[in-house]
């Protein structure tokens, strides 16, 4: 398996095994706190690995959200189906959430205890807060790449107005932006993109 | 754990993986609502207390679920909780997957692709947004977002604990400060 990112055309001779990827998922899934996990899956499979190239970390990204199910779980099976199949998701669902799955309930025993803590709440926010930024980073890179077309960053920005300034509900934004941003692709001649 | 508990699990969570659009927090009420008012599983306090444990902890914030199936029917409860959550929507992500993949380079593929991706992003930062202003931290959360945001892109190997731990201990710092 390769270890060293790669900028072209991602390694299909050589995919990562499926221990591998549970142990990566694992400990993903171990370390990632307050909601950044994107940012961890892209920083690890793409930036320091080179699994999967960006345009295909994005495309699963988006396929991710718009289906029903956890973000993160959704990139981790497609990512895993990329790299193995059935057992290359398989390996990455259970890698991603066994680690949580312990954590959560240890956390849960010692939690009368840990909010007695001084300054527990400060803490958390400002753990939460810097996983944000890991978030943010692939959000530009992202945003940087699909406004090269207008069509792209009219999409973009409509998305996130309507959730995050006017609070239209979220199904309501992708079936209207959605149909429209797709339609804007197939008559702006991505045939060549392809 | 009484019998009929393992089989009430699978049938509120199987529907709520299923329309979970948008990921952990459409849902959020929903389970509030079954947990608490329909099957009394919890009370309103321990939901709240669970939320801010799922919060803390690593992973998804929809580890939640595994902390109702094990308040009310231990080990084997958490696990059937949390495979009644995450499974049916990984399946039908995966069929979509492998779906999506075999048709790449198709001219509709790479409309959907190249439509759908700015939505994505457009969802992710807003996301992003949403737990910014619901954390306590107001403008600090804002600054340290994006300071770490910052850091990252100017040294993208830095390793995100770092990051935690300046986070961290920047904001109860602050707080100290102020205080």
């Amino acid at each position: 398996m390769s270890v060293t990112a790669s900028s072209s055309e991602s390694p299909a001779a050589a995919p990562p095994g499926v221990l591998a990827i549970f142990l990566l998922f694992l400990r993903i899934g171990l370390l990632s706190f307050g909601g950044g996990l994107t940012g961890w899956v892209f920083r690890e499979v793409v930036v320091l690995r080179g699994w999967i190239v960006e345009d295909e970390f994005m495309s699963g990204m988006a396929l991710g959200q718009i289906l029903p199910g956890t973000n993160i779980t959704n990139l981790a099976v497609y990512i895993g189906q990329r790299l193995r199949g059935p057992a290359g998701s398989a390996a990455a669902f259970l890698g991603l959430l066994s680690g949580p799955f312990v954590a959560v309930l240890l956390l849960a025993s010692v939690y009368g205890v840990l909010k007695q803590l001084p300054h527990s709440a400060e803490a958390m926010d400002g753990i939460a807060a810097a996983a944000i930024g890991l978030l943010l980073v692939v959000a530009m890179r992202g945003a940087r790449r699909v406004s090269k077309k207008p069509a792209g960053a009219v999409a973009l920005v409509a998305t996130f107005a309507g959730v995050a300034i006017f609070h239209v509900p979220f199904l309501l934004v992708v079936l209207m932006v959605g149909p429209l941003s797709v339609a804007a692709a197939w008559f702006g001649g991505v045939a060549d993109a392809g | 754990m009484r019998d009929d508990v393992p089989l009430a699990l699978i049938a509120v969570f199987v529907p709520f993986s299923l329309v979970s659009i948008g990921g952990g927090t459409s849902i959020l009420a929903g389970i509030q609502h079954q947990a608490v008012d329909v099957h009394h599983w919890v009370t309103s306090r321990e939901f709240v207390d669970l939320f801010a444990i799922s919060r803390a902890a690593p992973g998804p914030g929809s580890m939640l679920t595994t902390l109702i199936g094990w308040h009310v029917g231990g080990l084997a409860g958490a696990l059937i909780a949390t495979l009644s959550l995450f499974v049916p929507s990984s399946l039908l992500c995966y069929g979509v997957a492998a779906v999506w993949r075999r048709h790449r380079g198709k001219r509709w593929h790479s409309a959907l692709e190249q439509g759908l991706t700015p939505v994505g992003i457009g969802l992710i930062l807003a996301g992003a947004l949403s737990i910014l202003s619901l954390s306590g931290g107001g403008a600090l959360s804002y600054g340290l977002a994006f300071g770490s945001a910052a850091l990252l892109t100017w040294r993208p190997k830095v390793h995100p604990l770092l990051l935690f731990v300046l986070g961290g201990s920047i904001a109860v710092a602050v707080h100290m400060v102020r205080a």
